[in-house]
């Protein structure tokens, strides 16, 4: 049993990854990413909502009539966010500025509610918080590395302290202005899944036409 | 009426949905294998977001923004802290009110984009767009025209990234990169395009 509650904590990270392979919660891990601090703070915001919500509605599951499961599950994810939301504004207000509306975008992360909907309504309560743990784990690291890369290459520093020396401080790095604009996100990602993909070769998506090689004589 | 205008012409190009806030990126990555099909999701988010914009300010201004129950007589309560929670209710609700008008009123309209409407809810760009709305202080007027032209700019983005994912399927991409990892990167280079348009001063 608890061999089985750690492969689910440790299967979203890699083989099973919310965003790489479930193409779940793009949207806020393309646009904080461009400096650490602020994805850090999101990747926690994330894993926290996830867990409980997901641990709430398991505790209600059997309660829950099917026609209006996703209503009951809006309102717990929305008022969770809504914690954190209030949280952010009385401890952590700069950044709160910085995520502006992207907090209150959690309730519409797919990950929360697919996992809501794909473990936590079949699932008991413990189960479903590691699990909510674990997807929100796996969200927060393909930000992390997006994060390191755009802040790294981007500003020359990790956590607002520099690394790079920037050429405008007097140092020697000259920092690559396209990472701190959204494109960028889109093509570290497309990049990070090659990577995952070339690790993982059973991850490659079929082709829809096959391109047949012809033979030249 | 002239700022009317340019705020319509940044929303859909300078500040696009889907291509410079990454909202409703899910369904836009999911949903954009075939123009016809994105062309329906397009419109659908379209009409959602004209209606629940200017829905949810109206909202706003008159139960949840500080002082704005002094009508009732609590001149002193201030409720935007359940700003959240409400304005995914209006979105959820709308989305179900609008899918029983268009089955009785519109059944072609209803037929063609009725797989698309339950999605909607969860789009982000819906709520993004509320949110926004919010945090930019909207009036009405603002709020109606920020609504429209938002969800056109949306659907102007899945229609071309549709089209390009359309001719992509038959090109010979690296196996790793098949499927998602080059849709990822052709939406960045459409991102990359449509960030010309920010040099346009209104």
């Amino acid at each position: 049993m608890a061999h089985k509650r750690r492969e689910m904590l440790i299967d979203p990270l890699v083989d099973n990854n919310p965003i790489t392979l479930q193409v779940l919660g793009i949207c806020s891990a393309l646009a904080v990413t461009s400096s650490l601090q602020v994805a850090f703070v999101m990747a926690l915001a994330v894993t926290l909502v996830t867990a409980f919500s997901s641990m709430f509605i398991s505790m209600i599951r059997s309660q829950i009539p099917g026609s209006i499961r996703i209503i009951v599950q809006m309102v717990i994810i929305a008022s969770l966010v809504i914690v954190v939301d209030q949280l952010l504004k009385a401890f952590a207000f700069e950044i709160s500025k910085t995520l502006s509306v992207f907090v209150g975008l959690i309730i519409t992360n797919c990950i929360v509610m697919g996992r809501a909907e794909a473990f936590a309504m079949k699932n008991p309560p413990f189960e479903s918080f590691i699990d909510g743990i674990g997807n929100g784990l796996g969200y927060g690291l393909i930000l992390m590395l997006v994060g390191v890369v755009r802040e790294l290459f981007g500003s020359g520093s990790l956590f607002g302290i520099t690394i790079l020396e920037t050429v405008n401080n007097g140092g020697w790095y000259v920092p690559n202005g396209l990472l701190l604009l959204p494109p960028s996100a889109f093509f570290i990602i497309g990049l990070l899944i090659w990577a995952f993909r070339s690790w993982k070769p059973e991850q490659v998506e079929e082709r829809e036409y096959k391109i047949q090689t012809v033979e030249t004589h | 009426m002239e700022a009317l205008i340019s705020l319509a012409v940044r929303s859909i190009f300078i500040e696009n949905l889907a291509l410079s806030f990454f909202l409703g990126m899910c369904t836009f990555i999911a949903v954009s294998k075939k123009i016809s099909t994105a062309m329906g999701l397009g419109v659908s988010v379209m009409i959602v977001q004209a209606i629940t914009v200017p829905a949810n300010n109206l909202l706003l201004t008159y139960l949840l923004a500080p002082g704005a129950l002094a009508w009732a007589g609590f001149p002193d309560v201030d409720l935007t802290f359940l700003g959240l929670i409400s304005y995914i209710g209006v979105i959820a609700a709308l989305v179900q009110i609008l899918e029983m008008v268009l089955d009785k009123y519109f059944p072609p309209l209803y037929n063609a984009l009725g797989v698309f409407l339950p999605l909607i809810t969860v789009n982000c760009a819906i709520l993004g767009g509320s949110l926004f709305m919010v945090e930019r202080d909207y009036d009405f007027a603002e709020a109606a025209t920020y609504g429209l032209s938002s969800g056109f700019g949306w659907a102007l983005a899945i229609t071309l990234m549709a089209g390009v994912r359309e001719k992509l399927k038959y090109s010979d991409i690296p196996n790793g990169l098949q499927g998602l990892g080059i849709t990822f990167i052709t939406a960045g280079l459409m991102a990359m395009a449509f960030m010309s348009f920010s040099g346009v001063k209104l």
